[in-house]
Order: structure tokens, then C-alpha cells, then sequence
């Protein structure tokens, strides 16, 4: 409750907090919100031409290559943009805290080698590991869900790691121990609570990192699967429009944009508040 | 300290042997037959047979593998499938403009981050402070592409200052670099700000800037030397981000690099290419974590090589 | 994208398929434009029995071929230079290996075979050959070379390096996608199975002299020999060079390759020593790769860059058609393509002729093509209407969503069903699939889209139980000649049927294939007529079982810059994509 006072008081972190309950609204409501169902192509949506209309009174924003109403994408768009956003990045926030705590706690050859698999994965550049995923299963929604999951958890492991390991040479962990207590009261009670602050800060900053990697795998077209519209697949199907038809790319970027703006601005807040030691690069 | 660095250069080794195992396990998990692409839509079931046969793919996976190590220890990538050429060679005349895309990136890495940071961190808590963080923040949350295609739209087709695509000169050089380098410029601008303000708060500084010292003295006399070491950690960590960027700014601006090669060859599922690309990655990226890391304890004595 | 796959290639092979992207497939399938209107199944069927061409007269056949040459050759001045832009790379220039619609054309001009086909049409003329012979029983050609053609090396071009050029092909080491299709020389089994040094049909009486020897009697060989596979290059530089022969390309072509960057540019120089006089009109091209098409189209506009090889990008047609300063300079032709929607007769509910009707009846094809921005016209019938056979009479199924709804009922999947519909994922392809989607999901057909790369939608199409349906956009099926069989036998016959095989309907009908045989037996010229007709039933009958739905046949887009221009037809060339480099000339250089 006091970390979200003390979010509350800045302002910055309270805006993002507000964009963020937006999106959400947008994606729970969006049959109710949308003027129009995201995949009607309407027979009034294309010029003679085939080209897309721009803003309107009918279409507020506009329509896209396939005389959809943009809008109405864009409002539906939020649902799958948040849902692999965010349960992408909890899967690898598990993964990722999971890993890393047991490497930290066992130490040992067993913590050595989960961390030297860590390292392994480490070593794949992200995106090209998250296209091969993407290539080796269809592609659907839940698979891109997955597949970010797997590379990006990698970081969480690292950092829980070394808090683990430096949480457990601690006085009370070592004394605990001592004590003869068990490894799932010292990992449960003792371990985790004190990793609470360092977890959601990593959390909430890779929501935002979560949803540029969907957006990019849907911008190379491995992404969430047509028509399902995400801000990401929006992108790619319009963006030879850019010139064009600048709406078509920069309303679905903007808002990817805004949304990972928005986490990271609470993000960063959380880090203050909760850690102000922690700094630097996630 | 050699014993440190030689022990880590086994365990990349070993990181690198594992990498090529997944990538290998999971290309050939890849639903395209490549005897099918090689042997064309006329051949026969015979031939597709013969050229399965020809180019080991007839093989037990494992032993499919060890035919690659063997190749790998020998400095040979294979052969593209699609191509018919070497993959060391592929990747070799495209390294230099992925490379030089690199270097340009950092460089407006450092530009943009470190001058917007002190700028910052000069006015600590103003509009212009305020300003330039959010700014840095908006760059670390834009989608790569966007930042692109924004800048090839303005820069060179409605001004016309660049040019719009290619390679070879220095201004072909600039868009790509800032598009690439933006997003590091960001988390540069978060880093020298902290840093600088730091600095500022030391009782000699104060001092001397009582005395007049300017800004542009303070940065480069007091806070860069300080900074630098962390700089170049983190340069060493960006090389892993660079590789998931090339991809997206190599083929908005066709820039001639591994990242269009890396992208044909995964449309088209040629899988040595796919490979080497992963292994000079993981190579690069492994050796930027090795930098990094043995510039960690010169920053903070605290941390130890073990 | 296609890329360049083989898959993803075009070309003027006898049975090729289309190319890449939206705008490449454009392109690809340019080759086949303008064709057949104008000369109906004559130069598909050279007429390999009875017929002897130019036999022991040089002189016609020479001057046929001279005249091909003179009305460019006098007037147009050499010199000057172009700019084409590709957005994938050259994979390699090696003709025996190269088959993708980009390096297709370009190994044309750095290579030549015994014949051609004249700029602008697919009429067979003779080129490193002087003349011809083809024995009355169809099983024996003679071809007499020109004399004094010289390799870029300097060293002239003999009978023995035709044989070595076609034996390079054929043999397995070599792994050419087009060695299938000269297995009717004889001595083919032979040799592919390693257990022959030589392809016992083909033989050199003297140095300016080939005779190739059938098995059987083929009536493509003559398109067999001038396509690129059969393009003969020096033994000596193919040795030197080893495997990356394709990136050093030596050959008696109408341009020197001078420059390879890898995934940069490639600079052809004029061969100054070209056997045909006044070819080639430029001086220099450059290739420039790794441009993205819509780049490459505002660099056109620029003035900065003369073709841009990947066409027009969908977003900017209107514009370019609509701007008096564009719209002069785009070619727009008719091509030998079908866009079509295959569906797996062994995958339940499409083992059903009425589902596979009430899917022709459901799809929207004017909708689709206006997506498109109208660069295509709607299809019924797989022939596309340039090609003889076409049966202009056919109406095919026409738009009608309730009775395509009556249909599932009678198919007892009357309240719908689930099913997947595979997609190429390059624009525009996904797009037109999600429009296909929304037809079928009117008439209770709920078809999730798999916008997967071209290489596995392409390996699941060759799967029995793969996929249920594909939208053929980007892979689509271009023939390289008007012959309507090339619409057959791999795509919708019982020989693609198979495991890996192109035919992704698995439709399987004996009765038509028997049919399809008889009609290609018809080998007579005279015959031509009746045999066009035979085959456009055998596809109104295909109709019958509807294992496709035909959608649209698209036409070719083609734009360059002023400062280029050739003879007529030369941007809607058939065989070469995006143009005939040889032919093309500089408006400065004038």
C-alpha cells in the first residue's frame, strides 16, 4: 500500500499508472468500446483504387489495407498486446526468479549448471532464438506467448541469482540455517521476501521490453496471427503505407510505444521507491 | 587475473558448443525439407534422394552434427543451400557493414546519451531535466522500426539531407547508426545523468565550479574518467541488443549486413546460414559479456574475478 | 519472398512457378505476359515429329535471327548505363543452378544456349546455334554452332563445351534443379546413377557440331535448349572457380560480370566482343541490392535508380498510376498466372465436392481484386485467359454465399466447420487470405489463418494430411510458355500428388490424366487447335470436383525511369524479368 502511495505521488509514474488502466479498459470493453468489429472489412472501406480512406467521420481513424476501421483495431488490438505482454513476462518472471533462486540457494554443481545454461542463453541474440521458436511451431498467439517467455527470462534468473546469493550470506540466512531450518522455510520465508522489491521492479520494466519483442516478431510477420490484430501485426500489414498513409503505422506504434513508456515510467518509480540501489540497465 | 581469463575463455567455449547444439536441434526441427529446395520442383523422388545423400542429409542427426563441428573447427560454416557458396563467406563480406553500423551506433550512443545526460544532470530537477529523461525514456520504449521509418521518411525523403538507401559513404552511414543508436542513447543519458550528479555533489567540484570552471571542463576532466568504465561494460552488453536491431534497421535502410542476410535466410530456411549466423552472434555477443565483465571489478574494487 | 528459393522461383522453365512477394510474383510472372494472344500454342509445341526446321539451310534460320536483331541493332547508339534495384540477393549467376525470377534474367545476359527466344515474344530463335535439325521420328536434334563466339576468357566457344555444359547439369554433383528436366536424353538414367562418365545422347561430330539423342520423344526440347540449365559455360573457368562458379561467372553472354559485392551491387560491363552486332545497347548496369521496394520506388521517382526490380509496392500504385509525371512510365500486362485456393481432398470436410464448390461459391473475387488495387481480373477456371484452352464460355461458380450454404448442408457440415487456410506470409498475401477467412466465415467456415514462410507452407502443401487449404499468392504456378499443360501434370495431376509434390489439392483423377496424356500426344502443329480445346475441357471438368478455387489472374507491373527505354514489348518481355537487359537502351546515350 505505501509503494502505491508513494507511486501515486509522482506524477510521471501516476500517468503511466493511468495510460496503462486505459489500455486495459480498452481491452476488456473493446466489444463494447469499438464502434465496429475488428475484422468487418466494410464495403465502403477502400477507394476505387483499393487504397486505405484516411480519418473521418465514420472512420475516426481512418481504415486500413483491408477497409477495416482502424480504430476499432486498434481498441481490440490492446487485448492481444497486453495479454502477451503480460503473461509472457510473468512466465519468464517465474522462470527467470525460479532459476535463479535454486542456482543461488543450492549453489554447488547443480547451481553452477543451471547458471552456466543461463549463460547459454544468454549468449542467443534474443530475437533470432524468439524468430526460430516462431518458425518451428505455427505461429498462434499463445506460442508467441511462449516463446518471449523463453528468451526473456534469462535476465531475471541473472540478477535473482546474485541477490540470492548475497541475501544468503547474510547474518539472518546463515543463522536460520544454522538453526537447522529447512530449504523451503529459507527460500519461502526468508529468500523471496526479500527479492519481492528487486522482482517487481524487473517485472514491471519487462512488460515494456516484453511487448517491443512481440511487436518486432509481428513486425517481421512471425507474430500474433491475422486477423487477430495486435499493435505489432498492424504494423507490419500496413507498413508500406508509411508514406502513404502515415495513420495506418504510427497509431498502432504510438500506442506500443506509450504502453512500454508507461511500464518503464512505473518501473523506474518502483525502483526508487522500493531499491534505490538498484540502478543501471535492466 | 590470466588464469581468470583463460578459464572463462573455456567456458565460452562450452557456451558456444551449446549454442551450436540448439540451433542445430532446432533448425532441423524446422518444418522445409532441404533436399526438396535443393533439388528443385522438376526432380525426381530418386534425385531428391541423390541430393539428400550428397549433402549428408541422409544421416543420423548426430552424426549430421559432428560433420558440421568437424567443419566448424576447421573455420568452415558450410554451405548455404540457397546461395551455393560458403557461409564463412557470406558472413565474412557482410561482417564489415554490420560492424560499421555498430560503431556508428555507439558512437550516437555516447553523443546522444552522454551529452543529454550531463545536460541534464546540470540542470537537475527542471523542466529541461524533466524533459530530457522522458525523451530518453520514449526512446527505450519505441519499437525500432518506428524510430526507422520516421527518420528515412523526414530525413531523407522530405528534406532530402541523406540518402535514401545504401551504403559506401559516410552520410549513407548516419540514419541507420541514429536509428540503432537511439535506444542505447536513452539508457546512456539515465547512466551519465546519475553519474554526473554524483560527481557534482563532491565537495572539489563544488569547488571548482565555484571557481568557474565550465560545465564541458567538468564533464570531461571529472565525470567521464569516472563514468568511462561503466561505458564500456555496457558497450560491452550492447552487442547482444544490437543483433535483435540489425535485423529491423539493416533491412528499413538496406544496409548490406548480417542482419538481411540472418532475415532471407530464415524466409527461406537456409539453415547453414541460420547457423553461422547464430554461432558469430553468440560469438560476439559472449565476448562483449567477457569485456564487460572484466571491466566490473575496475569500477567497483569490491568485485572480485573468481 | 520470396526469396529465392528455388522455391520461390519463376521462370522460364517449362513448368515454373511463381516467385515471391506480391510485387515480385508481379514480376515473375511478367515473363509470361503478352504471349499468347498473339501466337497461339505454336511456339509451345515445336512440333518435334515430323517436322524438320531449317534443315541444312543455315541461311533462313541466320536471318531469321538477324532480322530479330535489326530493328534495334541500326538505329540505337551504344553507351550510357542503368540502375536496378533487387530488395534479396543475387544467390548466384551459375546457370545450371541459378532459378529464381531475379538471377533468371540476369544469366540470360551473361550467358547464352543454342537458342532463344526473340526479345519480346516466346518465338524459339536460334543463337549460339546457327541452325537446327530435328529428326522426323522426334528422337534426334542437330544443332550447327556459329563459328568465332568467344567465352569473356577469349577462348572461342566449341561443340565440346556444349556437351560439358549440358553434362554439368544433368550430373548429380552438381545438384541443378533443373536436371529433371532432360531426363528424355538418352543415357540420362545412366549417368545420374553415376554409371556413366558421359551422357551417352549427346555427341560432338566435329567442333561445330552437337547431336543430342532421345530416349523418348520430348516435345520441350527445344525450350529445353534455350533454357538456362542448357547455357553452356567454359570448362576451364568452371574448374578454376569450383564450386563458387556462380559467384565468377564466365560465359559468351552480352555482358561481362565486372563487380560482386556480396549483398551489395553487381556491375555488368558490355562484352565488347558479343557475337550478335550492336548488342548490348548499354554500357554498364548496376545492381544494387537489399533495397526495400518501397525505398526503391521513391528512389525511382528521384530520378536515382532506372528499374525498380521489385515493382510497385502496393501502397504507392494509385499514386504512380494517378502522377502524369509515373503513369507513362509503367507497363501493365497480362501474365500466365492463376491465384488460386487449393483444397486437400483427403482432409475431411474437402473429401466433399460440395464443400469444395460451396468454397468457389463463397469467396468475394471482385472484392479480393480491388484489395489488390485492381491489378488483376477475377478467375474461374485454372487456365488463366491468355493461355489457349481457356473457355471463355465457362461462368464457372459464381459469387452466391446462400447457395455455397445450401451446399454444406447437403455435405451434412451445414452449421460449419473448422479448418486451417495456409498463407505465404508477404504482404500482400496475408491480407488477401484474411479476406478469403471472412467469405468463408459467412457461409459458417471458420478457416484459421497459417501465415507461415514460404518454405513451410510449401513443405506442408507436400504433405497428405498437411494442409487443409493454401492460398497459392506468392507461391502461385507461372507457366513459362502458353502451353496449358504446364497448368497440369505437377499441380493438378497424379504425378504431383505425392509426397512433396506441388499438387496440393492431392486431386488424383485417372480418367483426366489419361486424357491429359492423349492430349499431349497431339504433337501435329496441325493438331494445335483441337488439342487446345481437349485440354480446356480436361480443366472445365477439374472444375467439376472443384479442388480449387480459382481467385484472380494477376497481371505484370513493370516501372522504369526515362532515362531507359528498349523496343516495344521490352518492359512485358515474357521470358526475361523485370526486362531483356540486352535490349535495353539509354535515352542519353542517344
Amino acid at each position: 500500500m505505501a509503494v502505491l502511495k508513494a507511486l501515486f505521488q509522482r506524477k510521471l509514474a501516476l500517468l503511466g499508472l493511468i495510460v496503462i488502466l486505459a489500455f486495459v479498459i480498452l481491452a476488456l470493453f473493446a466489444p463494447w468500446i469499438a464502434p465496429y468489429p475488428f475484422d468487418e472489412m466494410h464495403k465502403d472501406g477502400l477507394t476505387d483504387f483499393g487504397s486505405p480512406l484516411p480519418p473521418s467521420a465514420k472512420y475516426w481513424l481512418g481504415t486500413d489495407t483491408l477497409g477495416r476501421d482502424l480504430l476499432s483495431r486498434l481498441i481490440f488490438g490492446a487485448q492481444a498486446t497486453l495479454i502477451v505482454a503480460i503473461i509472457a513476462n510473468t512466465i519468464a518472471v517465474a522462470i527467470g526468479t525460479l532459476v535463479g533462486v535454486t542456482a543461488g540457494y543450492l549453489r554447488g554443481p547443480g547451481g553452477s549448471a543451471l547458471m552456466r545454461f543461463t549463460d547459454l542463453m544468454t549468449a542467443f541474440p534474443a530475437l533470432l532464438l524468439a524468430i526460430l521458436l516462431a518458425a518451428m511451431f505455427n505461429p498462434s498467439l499463445w506460442i508467441v506467448v511462449i516463446v518471449i517467455a523463453m528468451v526473456n527470462w534469462v535476465q531475471v534468473a541473472r540478477v535473482t541469482y546474485t541477490e540470492t546469493i548475497s541475501l544468503s550470506e547474510r547474518e539472518f540466512i546463515t543463522a536460520e540455517r544454522s538453526l537447522g531450518a529447512g530449504a523451503p522455510r529459507i527460500l519461502f520465508r526468508h529468500l523471496l521476501p526479500h527479492l519481492v522489491p528487486t522482482i517487481t521492479v524487473y517485472a514491471t520494466l519487462g512488460i515494456a521490453t516484453t511487448s517491443l519483442t512481440e511487436a518486432t516478431l509481428s513486425f517481421l510477420g512471425i507474430g500474433v496471427q491475422p486477423p487477430t490484430p495486435s499493435w505489432g501485426n498492424m504494423v507490419n500489414e500496413n507498413q508500406t503505407y508509411f508514406e502513404v498513409a502515415p495513420w495506418l503505422v504510427f497509431f498502432p506504434s504510438g500506442c506500443i510505444a506509450l504502453l512500454a513508456l508507461s511500464f518503464n515510467l512505473i518501473g523506474d518509480a518502483l525502483r526508487d521507491i522500493l531499491d534505490p540501489t538498484l540502478r543501471g540497465r535492466h | 587475473m590470466p588464469g581468470y581469463v583463460l578459464r572463462r575463455l573455456v567456458q565460452m567455449l562450452l557456451t558456444l558448443i551449446g549454442v551450436s547444439v540448439i540451433t542445430f536441434l532446432i533448425t532441423h526441427a524446422l518444418p522445409a525439407d532441404p533436399a526438396r529446395q535443393i533439388a528443385g520442383r522438376t526432380a525426381s523422388a530418386a534425385q531428391v534422394e541423390q541430393v539428400r545423400h550428397q549433402f549428408g542429409l541422409d544421416l543420423p542427426l548426430p552424426q549430421q552434427y559432428l560433420r558440421y563441428a568437424t567443419g566448424l573447427i576447421e573455420g568452415d560454416l558450410g554451405r548455404s543451400y540457397v546461395q551455393r557458396t560458403d557461409v564463412s563467406f557470406l558472413i565474412a563480406s557482410r561482417l564489415p557493414a554490420t560492424l560499421l553500423l555498430m560503431l556508428g551506433a555507439i558512437f550516437c550512443e555516447l553523443l546522444i546519451g552522454l551529452t543529454a545526460g550531463s545536460v541534464a544532470a546540470f540542470r537537475r530537477n527542471t523542466a529541461a531535466d524533466q524533459g530530457v529523461m522522458i525523451g530518453a525514456l520514449f526512446f527505450v520504449s519505441t519499437p525500432q522500426f518506428l524510430v526507422a521509418y520516421t527518420l528515412l521518411y523526414v530525413f531523407s525523403n522530405w528534406l532530402g539531407w541523406f540518402p535514401l538507401s545504401g551504403y559506401g559513404t559516410f552520410s549513407h552511414l548516419v540514419l541507420p547508426s541514429v536509428a540503432l543508436g537511439l535506444l542505447g542513447g536513452g539508457w546512456y543519458a539515465r547512466m551519465m545523468r546519475s553519474s554526473t550528479i554524483e560527481v557534482l555533489r563532491q565537495d572539489f567540484v563544488r569547488t571548482a565550479r565555484a571557481k568557474g570552471l565550465s560545465r564541458t571542463r567538468i564533464v570531461l576532466v571529472h565525470v567521464l574518467p569516472n563514468g568511462l568504465l561503466p561505458i564500456i561494460a555496457m558497450i560491452g552488453l550492447d552487442i547482444g541488443y544490437f543483433m535483435s536491431g540489425i535485423v529491423v534497421v539493416e533491412s528499413v535502410f538496406g544496409w548490406p549486413g548480417i542482419g538481411q542476410l540472418t532475415w532471407q535466410a530464415i524466409q527461406t530456411i537456409d539453415i547453414p546460414i541460420i547457423m553461422g549466423v547464430t554461432l558469430v552472434a553468440a560469438c560476439a555477443i559472449v565476448l562483449g559479456n567477457l569485456l564487460a565483465d572484466l571491466v566490473a571489478p575496475l569500477i567497483d574494487p569490491r568485485i572480485k574475478l573468481k | 519472398m520470396m526469396n529465392r528459393l528455388m522455391i520461390s522461383v519463376s521462370i522460364a522453365a517449362l513448368l515454373a512457378l511463381g516467385a515471391c512477394g506480391e510485387k515480385k510474383e508481379e514480376q515473375a510472372a511478367s515473363e509470361q505476359s503478352q504471349t499468347a494472344p498473339a501466337q497461339p500454342a505454336a511456339p509451345a509445341e515445336p512440333a518435334p515429329a515430323p517436322a524438320a526446321q531449317a534443315p541444312a539451310e543455315p541461311a533462313p534460320a541466320a536471318t531469321t535471327q538477324e532480322a530479330a536483331a535489326q530493328p534495334t541493332a541500326g538505329a540505337i547508339k551504344q553507351g550510357g548505363a542503368m540502375t536496378v534495384t533487387f530488395k534479396d540477393d543475387i544467390s548466384t549467376l551459375d546457370p545450371a543452378i541459378g532459378y529464381d525470377w531475379k538471377n533468371w534474367s540476369m544469366i540470360k545476359s551473361v550467358f547464352d544456349g543454342l537458342l532463344d527466344y526473340k526479345p519480346g515474344t516466346t518465338e524459339i530463335i536460334p543463337d549460339l546455334a546457327e541452325s537446327y535439325e530435328v529428326a522426323p521420328d522426334g528422337l534426334a536434334y542437330t544443332f550447327k554452332l556459329r563459328h568465332g563466339v568467344k567465352f569473356h576468357n577469349g577462348r572461342e566457344m566449341k561443340a565440346a563445351d556444349v556437351k560439358y555444359s549440358l553434362e554439368r547439369t544433368c550430373n548429380p554433383d552438381t545438384a541443378s534443379p533443373g536436371a529433371g528436366y532432360y531426363g528424355a536424353i538418352k543415357g540420362f538414367e545412366d549417368f545420374q546413377a553415376k554409371k556413366a562418365t558421359e551422357l551417352s545422347g549427346i555427341t560432338t561430330p566435329d567442333d561445330y557440331t552437337v547431336k543430342i539423342e532421345l530416349s523418348h520423344p520430348d516435345s520441350t526440347m527445344l525450350h529445353l535448349m534455350a533454357l538456362n540449365f542448357s547455357f553452356v559455360v567454359p570448362k576451364e573457368e568452371v574448374e578454376k572457380s569450383g564450386a563458387d562458379f556462380g559467384k565468377h561467372p564466365v560465359g559468351t553472354g552480352a555482358f561481362k560480370v565486372a563487380e560482386w559485392t556480396s549483398g551489395q551491387k553487381i556491375v555488368f560491363e558490355r562484352n565488347k566482343d558479343y557475337f550478335r552486332q550492336g548488342l548490348p545497347h548499354l554500357d554498364k548496369i548496376t545492381f544494387e541490392i537489399g533495397q526495400e521496394p518501397v525505398v526503391a520506388l521513391l528512389r525511382l521517382q528521384k530520378g536515382e535508380i532506372d528499374i525498380a526490380g521489385d515493382g510497385i509496392p502496393p501502397a504507392k500504385y494509385a499514386e504512380v498510376l494517378q502522377d502524369p509525371a509515373t503513369k507513362d512510365l509503367v507497363t501493365i500486362t497480362d501474365q500466365l498466372q492463376t491465384g488460386y485456393v487449393s483444397m486437400n481432398v483427403n482432409i475431411a470436410p474437402f473429401d466433399k465436392v460440395e464443400v469444395r464448390q460451396a468454397v468457389n461459391m463463397a469467396i468475394d473475387k471482385d472484392a479480393i481484386v480491388k484489395l489488390i488495387n485492381n491489378r488483376a481480373v477475377p478467375a474461374n477456371q485454372p487456365l488463366p485467359p491468355a493461355m489457349p484452352g481457356y473457355d471463355k464460355s465457362y461462368t464457372g461458380y459464381a459469387y452466391n454465399p446462400d447457395e455455397a450454404k445450401k451446399l454444406l448442408e447437403k455435405a451434412g457440415v451445414g452449421s460449419g466447420f473448422e479448418t486451417d487456410l495456409y498463407v505465404m506470409n508477404v504482404d500482400p498475401n496475408p491480407r488477401i487470405a484474411q479476406a478469403i477467412q471472412q467469405d468463408l466465415g459467412k457461409i459458417g467456415i471458420k478457416a484459421n489463418l497459417k501465415s507461415l514462410d514460404q518454405g513451410t507452407v510449401i513443405a506442408a502443401g507436400g504433405k497428405k494430411d498437411g494442409a487443409p487449404m493454401i492460398w497459392s499468392g506468392g507461391m502461385a504456378w507461372i507457366a513459362d510458355f502458353p502451353d496449358p499443360s504446364n497448368f497440369y501434370t505437377a499441380i493438378l495431376g497424379c504425378g504431383g500428388a505425392v509426397d512433396g509434390g506441388w499438387n496440393w489439392a492431392w486431386y488424383c483423377n485417372k480418367d483426366l490424366d489419361a486424357r491429359a496424356d492423349k492430349a499431349n500426344a497431339m504433337t501435329d502443329p496441325a493438331q494445335a487447335d483441337a488439342r487446345a480445346a481437349e485440354w480446356g475441357k480436361i480443366f472445365i471438368d477439374v472444375m467439376k470436383d472443384a479442388p480449387w478455387a480459382p481467385v484472380f489472374n494477376e497481371k505484370a507491373v513493370v516501372i522504369h525511369s526515362k532515362r531507359v527505354a528498349g523496343p516495344d514489348g521490352i518492359f512485358a518481355d515474357p521470358i526475361h524479368i523485370p526486362v531483356n537487359y540486352d535490349e535495353v537502351y539509354a535515352t542519353d546515350a542517344q
